[in-house]
């Protein structure tokens, strides 16, 4: 139908003569008219299924979490908000809980990002060299990121424990005496970033390598030729090669750490996780926005607390701007 | 398939741009010069093997905790070797922790998920890569950008919002706010832009079909390995996704993750029936990543950032 409608003019015949406006015309006028509309509005109607659930599913909360956060929201009646104006605001700069999670998200996240990135780092040039079993390697290196947070944090919570687990016991039998992994603050954050290391090392491998193998030979050829050693190669060739991937999982990684909630919480094992241990020692600012709204049925602060992660991220991002700008500066 | 999408599939399956070898004799040429290509040293056998090891021993020793019993469990040293109660924890996770409920409602979330979401990406992917229409380059960064906005930030609205559609403690709850991904989106726009050449869809546009029969009859069968890969990639992430499940779900009426976190928060606490649990809820992944681990391994890398 469509076809010989359109193949009309597509096929170069002559149009109609004039004193004969023919079924034929209107049906072609009407055929271009719809194959105008199919091409101008097609794409838009392509693209929008994406938008519209973005639109009402993440960018409409995202908005509306900053208008809740000014009122009182109690969980059991979500439709009664009383109007506060920034009183959540100016409760949680005064709250001490705040600003231990703030640190502990910021420490978590270091610790736990940057051995991953250079570990990552050091990974992908190994599955970078022509090897037998390379997919084995690669396939393998992919396992954790298979493996849910919920199934990760459980076995790494039994690797850990005090009295039984396995590190203890291997540091016990090199003399060492057993941690309280959970109890004490930096061994809780070393634990839980192990957690994250562990299921998220592997993929950021892949992303390098992917990134490795885009580098032309030519520029390895040349440094070898200016009698760079492997080493030097690595660090003038490689590393400036893969520099936008390197940025991007910075980026990534730098939003999961801000976010980091289901590590801790099952690390804690049951009422404790939502607290983020005993005295607080490894809550997220994940964990206070969730204990704010679903423990304490507080949900204009639960939504202060999502703001001021979302102010955290805009913060880390200017930062992260300005010193590529002074360091371009510099150079 | 003819010699021009040649390029295409061997990206996905396991190439990057720097290895597109038209025919044999180019592919080793090209092998020798693309990236950094030294043959592997003994030492970079023993380190990646340490690594492999460090990446599968946890879930071993998860298989090793859930075939003992919770006495072996908890003594020192900690067992290396399977027990053989296996079976008999599977089957107390599957009955009593609500683990069978929750696979099949990981199923079904991370199935429609998975479907609706390459179909989406499928779409617009072929919009941004092949179709002019203005706002085009605008959109695509839109696109882009959507992924630096991390969901969990707008979850105190939507929980609200889920209460007033009454689909708190149901599925559609999980199931509608990832029925798209933008990553997806930038996957199948990156794939298609290079795989489906220009003329199939001029040829389809002389032809007279309109953009849907385009999509369905040209660009379907084209992007068809860069789908699997996306649904594979989608599905891992819905039946993993832990945040809003958890907020959002209960007891009742869990997926996995949710059902797991339950089982570990218990007052008297079975290792081995946790273990088995996690086991459980794991399995299904483990062996579509053994069965298709190239195509994900691929997908993955065609998805980084290059250059």
């Amino acid at each position: 139908m469509a076809t010989s409608t359109t193949k009309v003019p597509a096929g170069g015949t002559p149009p109609g003569p004039p004193g004969e406006p023919s079924a034929r015309g209107t049906a072609r006028r009407r055929g271009a008219l719809l194959h105008r509309l199919d091409i101008k509005g097609a794409p838009y109607a392509f693209v929008a299924p994406f938008f519209v659930v973005f639109a009402a599913f993440s960018f409409y909360p995202l908005v509306y979490t900053s208008w809740i956060s000014l009122h009182d929201v109690e969980l059991a009646t979500l439709d009664v908000m009383e109007w506060v104006a920034l009183d959540n605001y100016v409760d949680l700069w005064g709250d001490s809980r705040f600003w231990n999670a703030l640190r502990n998200t910021v420490t978590i996240g270091v610790i736990s990002t940057v051995p991953q990135l250079l570990m990552a780092l050091g990974l992908a040039h190994l599955l970078n060299y022509r090897m037998c079993a390379s997919l084995f390697f690669r396939v393998a290196s992919l396992v954790p990121y298979a493996t849910s947070v919920a199934a990760a944090a459980l076995v790494f919570t039994m690797i850990f424990e005090r009295d039984f687990g396995m590190i203890n016991w291997a540091l016990g039998t090199v003399g060492i005496d057993p941690v309280d992994w959970e109890a004490d603050k930096w061994p809780a954050q070393v634990a839980i970033s192990t957690i994250v290391i562990w299921r998220w090392t592997g993929y950021n491998a892949l992303l390098y390598l992917a990134a490795m193998q885009a580098i032309p030979a030519d520029r390895y050829e040349a440094a070898s030729l200016d009698g760079a050693s492997r080493w030097q190669q690595f660090t003038h060739v490689t590393v400036p090669g893969i520099r936008s991937t390197i940025v991007f999982t910075i980026v990534l990684s730098t939003i999961g750490a801000t976010q980091l909630f289901g590590e801790p919480l099952i690390f804690g094992q049951g009422p404790n996780g939502v607290t983020g241990g005993a005295d607080n020692q490894y809550q997220t600012l994940g964990l206070l926005l969730y204990e704010e709204g679903w423990k304490n049925y507080q949900m204009g602060r639960s939504a202060t607390v999502a703001w001021a992660m979302f102010l955290l991220l805009i913060l880390v991002f200017v930062v992260q701007r300005l010193i590529k700008r002074l360091r371009s500066r510099t150079s | 398939m003819t010699t021009q999408s040649l390029p295409a599939r061997t990206d996905v399956r396991g190439g990057t741009a720097a290895e597109k070898p038209p025919g044999r004799g180019g592919r080793r040429l090209l092998r020798q010069r693309a990236g950094r290509q030294h043959h592997a040293g003994p030492l970079a056998y023993v380190l990646l093997g340490i690594m492999a090891l460090l990446s599968i021993f946890p879930l071993y020793w998860t298989m090793v905790a859930a075939s003992t019993d919770n006495t072996r469990v908890s003594q020192t040293p900690p067992p290396f070797l399977p027990g053989p109660n296996l079976f008999s924890n599977l089957a107390r996770a599957w009955d009593e922790a609500a683990m069978g409920k929750a696979m099949v409602n990981s199923l079904i979330v991370a199935g429609v998920i998975a479907l609706s979401t390459v179909m989406f990406a499928t779409l617009a992917g072929f919009a941004f890569a092949k179709l002019r229409f203005k706002g085009r380059n605008a959109l695509l960064m839109l696109v882009i950008g959507t992924m630096m906005v991390p969901p969990q930030l707008g979850v105190v609205p939507l929980f609200m919002m889920m209460s007033e559609l009454g689909w708190s403690q149901q599925l559609p709850a999980v199931i509608f706010p990832t029925l798209v991904s933008a990553v997806g989106v930038f996957f199948m726009r990156q794939y298609l832009s290079e795989a489906l050449p220009d003329e199939l869809v001029e040829a389809g546009r002389v032809d007279g079909a309109h953009s849907l029969r385009i999509f369905w009859s040209i660009v379907l069968p084209v992007a068809r390995p860069a789908m699997a890969v996306l649904f594979m990639i989608t599905f891992v992430h819905a039946w993993n996704d832990f945040f809003w499940p958890f907020v959002v779900l209960d007891m009742t009426n869990p997926t996995v993750p949710v059902a797991l976190t339950q089982l570990s928060a218990g007052y008297v606490r079975d290792q081995s029936l946790i273990m088995a649990g996690a086991l459980l809820g794991t399995l299904p992944l483990l062996v579509m990543f053994v069965v298709f681990g190239r195509q994900i391994v691929s997908g993955i890398m065609a998805g980084a950032v290059k250059g």
